[in-house]
């Protein structure tokens, strides 16, 4: 039934392996009036190359997952169920130092705030060699030339200078390159980038993320980017998840699913898309706002702003299924076209 | 940076300056110069006589200007009580201080940051809990107490370390020191535990509360991301963060460590100025009162100096040269 957006999803064929997948990923946060569940039941796999565009209100639990993808959640919050496996290895139960060697190796992190990410004290080129040493063999002056390289990729202009710069010298736009050079200065296969632009001028917004869209092709690199911006998701993402309270509610090709989303959540957030970097008031078409995670409904946790409810959805708590490329947790879906 | 330097020094001299007119006040209005130096049968022409001698009677700017003259000169006056000048007076006990003050800094500084950077990377550890509530200690008992206390245990009862003075000191030039004999050492051990315990515990509190703050940062979150080892994340990049304000606190610490040395000094009858000082303030011995003062003061804008100009080497933010194509 989607043969046609088929071309514009996947770069790379069905059948090969996944880079990484994440199976029924419980985050919890134990506190004293019960545990939190912050990541509920999320499954999903990114292939090599895939640039999947991770969208849902602030609270839904992205950077959660993010965070627990690269193993360090901060305790309390720890990984309660579900398995994440990296070319088929699992990685959520490696030791501190095992997993330290993946984290920049094979997955890169960007985060959001660029002012905030890097070392005050140290000059770009000093941080950058110390984690291209940290993972590669090679000596400081070819981590020097290979963190030289990597600026230059980026688009710092003036390379050679700006290399002993401190942070501080940079604008903010600057410094998110110089963050994402030192995110994929290692070669990692995977970057995670949770909202990469949202610290950013809007007009520096879409700079930054038709860089990092390039750099990973180049690469080969693919990306899960966490964004609030439907504009980024509708230019960057190959595949959109679409998370609500923690649970995944919908995904599958990013055309598709913004041409016409099943799930209801996901109708309103695409209810408008404005053009890349241009800020619109977004959920304007959804009523009220997500629950917070001690207020979780029982059902779908979205029946209560829902239009479409009916009685089951206040019962019973509705699972992926998939259609083809694509998959939706909601009971409007369940009959008929969903018979896996 | 030069322009920095010269406005802190001209700030530093007009803070000397008051200290001086302080001093020279006390000097001057506070009792009676002569009463202090001439017997009860002393007749009042004789007492005239010496005014007009100390110059007692020319107007004041005069006189405080010659004050400053003769203190630039490093002559500080005669003191009541003992009849000798007080720059020589001075020069014999500020050896004693600056070694203790010395021995106590180092003390609270290599057992403090270390205590500090322990109890912030584990704060669930029991010896970490157990630091913290003997810092607590540290911070809440008087100094005296220590210092007693420590006499009790380890001078009376245990007869392990000297309760009182320096012990033998060896003379190289002007200075006498402690270091080079085994009963100087052993005696400097009591008095700069006692000096540097508050110290110790507010360094230890501070360095804690830093690297906890410095451990939540973006950048630190970021170096884990990049997959740096736990060693180049604490040590590399948490500590160095930590670093301004303990230098700050330190710097200004080593000041009061200084000048309080004067309680440490009298309970281990200690014979550094602190102690010619509660003996100058027994018999109101206003010239050894005002060189003290002239001199505590001196110190802390020397050390305030120092670290100003050691921010500059630790936070390449301050350093000058702007960002060129920053914002
Ligand atoms: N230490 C904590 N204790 C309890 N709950 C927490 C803790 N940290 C985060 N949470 C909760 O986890 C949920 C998921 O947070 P997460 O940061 O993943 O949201 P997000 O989708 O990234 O939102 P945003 O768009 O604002 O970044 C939130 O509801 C948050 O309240
Ligand atoms: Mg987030």
């Amino acid at each position: 039934m989607n043969g046609m957006e088929n071309n514009v999803a996947a770069p790379v064929a069905d059948t090969a392996p996944a880079l990484l997948e994440v199976r029924s990923l419980r985050v919890e946060f134990p506190t004293r009036r019960g545990t939190l569940v912050a990541v509920d039941d999320v499954s999903f796999s990114l292939r090599a190359g895939e640039i999947l565009g991770v969208v849902g209100e602030s609270g839904a639990g992205k950077s959660m997952t993010g965070t627990a993808i690269i193993g360090l959640l901060e305790p309390p919050g720890r990984i309660a169920g579900g398995e994440i496996l990296l070319e088929g290895r699992r990685i959520d139960n490696l030791d501190y130092e095992r997993m330290r060697r993946i984290r920049g190796k094979e997955i890169g992190a960007i985060f959001q705030d660029p002012l905030t990410s890097l070392n005050p004290l140290y000059t770009v080129g000093r941080q950058l060699v110390e984690t291209i040493r940290t993972h590669l063999t090679m000596t400081e002056a070819q981590a020097r030339r290979h963190a030289l390289d990597m600026l230059k990729e980026v688009g710092i202009p003036a390379a050679e200078e700006r290399i002993d710069h401190y942070p501080h010298q940079f604008s903010g736009g600057m410094r998110q390159r110089v963050v994402i050079a030192l995110a994929l200065c290692a070669g990692p296969k995977l970057v995670i980038a949770d909202e990469p632009t949202t610290a950013l001028d809007v007009s520096i917004q879409a700079q930054i993320i038709t860089l990092l869209k390039r750099l990973c092709r180049d690469h080969g690199t693919a990306v899960m980017l966490v964004t609030h911006d439907m504009g980024v998701i509708a230019e960057a993402a190959d595949r959109v998840a679409v998370m609500y309270a923690g649970r995944l509610v919908e995904i599958g090709p990013a055309q598709a699913v913004i041409r016409d989303a099943h799930h209801p959540y996901t109708r309103g957030l695409m209810g408008s898309i404005p053009t890349i970097g241009r800020d619109v008031e977004r959920l304007e078409q959804i009523d009220g706002s997500m629950p917070r995670l001690d207020a979780i409904p029982p059902g779908c946790a979205f029946n209560p702003r829902c239009r479409q409810r009916f009685g089951r959805c206040e019962r019973e708590k509705p699972s992926l299924i998939g259609q083809g490329d694509r998959a939706v947790a909601c009971w409007l879906h369940e009959q008929g076209e969903g018979a896996s | 940076m030069l322009a920095f330097v010269l406005r802190r020094l001209v700030q530093s001299l007009l803070v000397m300056f008051f200290v001086a007119l302080l001093a020279f006040s006390m000097f001057r209005f506070l009792g009676d110069p002569i009463a202090q130096m001439v017997g009860q049968d002393t007749s009042l022409q004789e007492r005239e006589r010496l005014r007009v001698e100390l110059g007692l009677n020319d107007p004041v700017p005069v006189q405080f200007a010659r004050y400053v003259a003769g203190v630039l000169k490093g002559e500080f006056g005669i003191s009541y009580r003992i009849g000798r000048p007080v720059d020589e007076l001075i020069a014999e006990r500020l050896p004693a201080t600056l070694e203790l003050s010395f021995v106590a800094a180092l003390f609270a500084l290599l057992a403090g940051i270390p205590m500090g950077v322990y109890t912030g990377l584990y704060p669930d550890r029991w010896l970490s809990k157990v630091l913290l509530s003997l810092s607590l200690m540290g911070i809440a008992l008087p100094t005296f107490l220590i210092g007693i206390l420590l006499i009790l245990i380890f001078g009376v009862n245990l007869g392990l370390l000297p309760t009182f003075g320096r012990g033998e000191v060896v003379h190289i030039g002007f200075w006498s020191t402690g270091f080079l004999t085994i009963s100087g050492l052993k005696s400097l051990i009591m008095p700069a535990i006692t000096l540097g315990m508050f110290q110790l515990a507010l360094i230890m509190r501070l360095v804690r509360s830093e690297m906890l703050e410095v451990l939540r940062t973006d950048f630190i979150k970021f170096a884990r991301a990049r997959g740096l080892s736990n060693r180049a994340v604490y040590f590399g990049h948490a500590l160095k963060n930590t670093l301004v304000p303990v230098i700050t606190i330190t710097g200004l610490q080593i000041g009061s460590i200084i000048a309080f040395a004067i309680i440490t000094e009298s309970v281990f009858q200690w014979p550094g100025m602190g102690l010619l000082f509660i003996q100058a303030i027994q018999f109101v011995d206003i010239p050894v009162m005002s060189t003290y003062l002239i001199l505590i003061a001196f110190f802390f804008v020397v050390i305030n100096l120092t670290v100003d100009l050691l921010y500059y080497a630790v936070d390449p933010r301050l350093r000058v040269h702007g960002g060129a194509g920053g914002k």
